[in-house]
């Protein structure tokens, strides 16, 4: 693959392309959001237009033939013949879709997406029956000049299209000494004058002394504008707003024709005729330095366009940020390594502090900077790996538009906080799971327009999907305006399934977590989107098995919220680092609820090899760690022992019995599974501060596949 | 595999031969990545008996074979004599726990023989083929059949 360079192009062409279908998803987002203006259709249209003259060069037909017919179509909007209606932005969406299965179907070389000649079909329908042209046109050319002279960079079509005696306007503009000193800059002004149309700008250099006379805090420089526009004076004056009690400005409006151009041009000669030299005017301008930049291209000849055209390149290309693709596997070595440096400094730490030396010494020093530029190298590195959510909601927005269609509600997807960054595997893993739960907002969540214009609701539901950092870590929830949990209902059903008794007493809270249970849905009917048996059991496991956790918060009438808070990243891991049998191990802290010191009374026997402990009046399963995996036989007895007291997914408890807790600490996890393969109760390796390889245990895991023996101590050793 | 399809394709063989229990075996080095002193394994639970555990190795965690335990022998001591071979096959990576490394043999491909068919040895499915070298006998072995067999662990 690396050695074929078409391919390694292809392989960036579909790169482009994804990002192009963001920024096309966020445009048209935009739009919906009632932004019409021309910059957003552009950028609507050019993502199109450039997935299409990408996949031209590499041949892939079907996608050329779609972006085509698509980009025609959103052309009739650009030019403004069309109208944004909401069934037209539905139907956008639903061709950015489709056109993102197009382009993944080019890509992996799969089947091309069925619909979307139906959908082109109904797309070339809102040309053809376009509704009530002429209003629409004068509302959109309102903002034309602004747009298309920004991106086009083409002069000459706004000369054509404000050919017809357009009036021209000078505009004399002094500023004063105290303009520079307030923090204004002429040369944004003028840029500001450009965009309302073509404009001839002129630098008067009339009061630009000698420079042995100039003083640098004085304003030397004036401009004469000639701006061809269909403008109002009040429209030119807006751009000096904040300037105009610094400066002299004198707008007049001019006849079209070439007189005043011809005075304009005596006016440069004597501008030239002034200063003895040239070269001093750049050195010379005032105070800012960006003035010269202006005079600069203010200086050759009498025509306008080099000059304007000059100004809007400078101006154009504000939006590359600076990024580099990065391959995957080339991040994770780094990982890697700065998780060894991070190894290596605790050995090295453990055998200076065994070398006794003075803690003041220069070596003791220079070690904890050493220790504070390995946390930092540290934490960049993990930094890289991060990525905004952005896209994982982009795909959300599309599961709703899809969901909503499918249940025939109304439902409009909010996001926040899209800029939030995450691991990129938390990334990856969090998209099924949230999935599952934007379809059950959908769903279960939301009622049916009618419902909720009965309950005096917008008929339009509204899911948000939020992302925040909090106190280290990632906090995603998902929120709906429904009507909350049907608490009686939930109930109901969890005595029906038999998932709890009759006569439970469960408190509000409670209830709502009856729904994690394993083998609940709460859908009477079992619809296309969910209720297929995947329920909210396998969403909250998927959190768990990313080290986060799921909680609920319903308010009947007004909604239900779920928010998933989970660890920023998946390179390190909070965790306890506790000794069995002579063997050292890491327990993840995340799954510990408390630690334990067993007394006397606290154990009762449970069958014949089996015990339990009675903790705050529940009794928990006690399971001991070294005989679970195989390091010993189970203990005669375990009063004095420690335990840990772990939650499970289903809420059970279990305690596991160590033999001493050593310290709590970060520690990098090493997989397992590439090297060896899953161990059962096993989640990966670590690597400890003296070199030795610790396990990190799962608890969950280890406990559903434990034998639970911690009696009958002449049994043969487990496992 | 690639191992092998690379010496093959030569006709001399290099082999890297080692001491385990007084008996001499070797692998060929084209498979051999690099050669450590003894570090204590941390042991895995629920392995099989021939896994004695995994080690460090600068960052990576490296699962080491008892050659001794997977030969059907009784297990290496383990102390600051033996050696730990790590090789590689594949994508698949280990440690071979041994005696000591002894030599390194060049030979041509055609002196190496295939085993006899011994129905009661389980050890003679390891070994690949068998050489003589000094009047000693040298048995070369099948790497893939040695190592923890990836697919079946992560089942």
């Amino acid at each position: 693959m690396a050695t074929d360079p078409m391919a390694e192009i292809r392989a960036s062409f579909f790169v482009e392309c994804e990002e192009l279908l963001e920024s096309l998803q966020d445009a048209l987002g935009e739009m919906d959001e009632g932004q019409h203006d021309n910059e957003t259709i552009n950028v609507v249209f050019r993502a199109v237009h450039s997935i299409k003259g990408g996949a031209g060069a590499f041949g892939l037909d079907a996608l050329v033939a779609f972006a085509h017919r698509y980009e025609t179509v959103l052309d009739e909007l650009r030019s403004g013949r069309m109208e944004v209606s909401p069934e037209a932005m539905k139907l956008f969406f639903h061709a950015a879709d489709l056109l993102q299965d197009h382009v993944r179907a080019a890509r992996d070389a799969g089947p091309t997406p069925d619909g979307a000649e139906d959908c082109l079909i109904a797309l070339e329908a809102l040309i053809g029956g376009g509704a009530g042209p002429a209003p629409v046109e004068e509302e959109v050319s309102d903002f034309q000049p602004m747009g298309l002279s920004l991106d086009f960079g083409a002069p000459e079509d706004d000369l054509v299209e404000a050919a017809p005696e357009p009036p021209v306007w000078q505009i004399c503009f002094t500023p004063s000494p105290a303009l520079y000193a307030s923090g204004n800059e002429p040369l944004h002004l003028l840029r500001a004058l450009q965009a309302l149309g073509t404009a001839e700008v002129r630098c008067m250099l009339d009061d630009l002394g000698d420079l042995d006379t100039l003083t640098p805090e004085d304003s030397a420089l004036s401009w004469t504008i000639l701006l061809t526009g269909d403008l109002s004076e009040a429209e030119i004056r807006e751009v000096f707003d904040f300037v105009e009690d610094v400066s002299t400005l004198d707008i007049t409006q001019v006849t079209a024709d070439r007189a005043p151009a011809e005075e304009f041009g005596m006016d440069v000669d004597q501008g030239f005729g002034v200063p003895s030299g040239a070269v001093d005017v750049p050195t010379a301008a005032p105070p800012k330095d960006i003035a010269p930049a202006v005079a600069v291209p203010a200086l050759p000849g009498p025509q306008s366009p080099p000059a304007a055209s000059a100004a809007k390149d400078t101006a154009a290309p504000t939006e590359a940020s600076a990024t580099v693709r990065v391959d995957l596997d080339r991040i994770d070595r780094l990982v890697n390594l700065v998780g060894e440096l991070v190894i290596n400094q605790a050995m090295l730490a453990q055998s200076v502090a065994e070398a006794g030396l003075p803690p003041n010494s220069a070596v003791m020093t220079g070690l904890e900077a050493f220790m504070m530029l390995t946390r930092d190298i540290q934490d960049s590195v993990m930094m890289i790996r991060a990525q905004p959510v952005k896209p994982l909601f982009q795909r959300m927005a599309r599961i709703v538009r899809e969901a909503s269609a499918a249940v025939g509600k109304e439902v409009r997807l909010r996001t926040e906080g899209e800029a939030t960054e995450v691991d990129k595997t938390v990334i990856e893993r969090l998209a099924d799971p949230l999935t599952h739960m934007i379809r059950n907002a959908v769903d279960h969540g939301l009622e049916t327009p009618d419902k909720r214009v009965a309950a005096g609701k917008s008929s339009e539901g509204v899911i948000t999907l939020s992302a925040q950092h909090r106190s280290g870590r990632v906090v995603i929830e998902v929120s709906d305006d429904g009507a909350g949990i049907n608490r009686p209902k939930v109930r109901e059903i969890a005595i029906a399934k038999g998932l709890i008794p009759a006569d439970a007493l469960l408190s509000d809270s409670d209830i709502d977590n009856l729904l994690f249970l394993p083998g609940f849905s709460t859908a009477t009917q079992v619809s296309a989107l969910s209720g297929r048996g995947v329920g909210m059991d396998v969403v909250r496991s998927a959190i768990q098995s990313l080290g986060g956790r799921i909680t609920i918060h319903s308010e009947p009438g007004k909604g239900t919220r779920f928010s998933i808070s989970l660890p920023l990243t998946l390179a390190v891991l909070d965790g306890m680092v506790v000794n069995v049998a002579g063997e050292t191990l890491v327990v993840p802290l995340s799954s510990i609820l408390e630690t334990a010191t067993l007394a006397e009374g606290d154990i009762r026997a449970l069958g014949p090899e089996t015990n339990v402990i009675h903790v705050r009046g529940t009794f928990v399963p006690l399971y001991d760690l070294g005989a679970e995996l195989g390091y010993r036989h189970p203990k005669s007895s375990y009063d004095g022992g420690i335990v840990l007291l772990t939650a499970l997914e289903n809420g059970a408890r279990s305690a596991l019995v160590v033999d001493a807790i050593m310290e709590q600490r970060q520690v990098v996890i090493k997989g397992l599974q590439r090297s060896y393969g899953h161990i059962p109760g096993v989640a990966a390796a670590t690597i400890l501060g003296d070199g030795q390889i610790a396990l990190i245990l799962d608890p969950a895991d280890l406990v559903q596949n434990a034998s639970g023996r911690t009696r009958a101590a002449e049994l043969a050793l487990a496992g | 595999m690639t191992a092998d399809h690379t010496s093959q394709s030569t006709s001399e063989v290099e082999l890297l031969s080692f001491r385990l229990a007084e008996e001499e075996y070797s692998v060929d080095i084209m498979s051999v990545r690099e050669i450590r002193g003894w570090t204590r394994a941390t042991p895995l639970p629920h392995a099989p008996a021939h896994v004695r555990g995994v080690i460090n190795l600068r960052g990576t965690v490296l699962p080491v074979v008892d050659l001794s335990v997977r030969l059907g022998m009784p297990p290496v001591e383990g102390d600051a004599r033996n050696v730990i071979i790590v090789v590689q096959v594949g994508s698949q990576t280990a440690g071979l726990l041994v005696d000591a490394v002894s030599d390194i043999l060049a030979l041509p491909r055609s002196e190496l023989q295939t085993p006899p068919e011994l129905a009661a040895d389980t050890a003679h499915s390891f070994i690949e083929a068998l050489t003589i070298v000094e009047g000693r006998m040298i048995r070369v072995l099948d790497l893939t059949a040695v190592l923890p067999d990836d697919s079946a662990e992560a089942a």
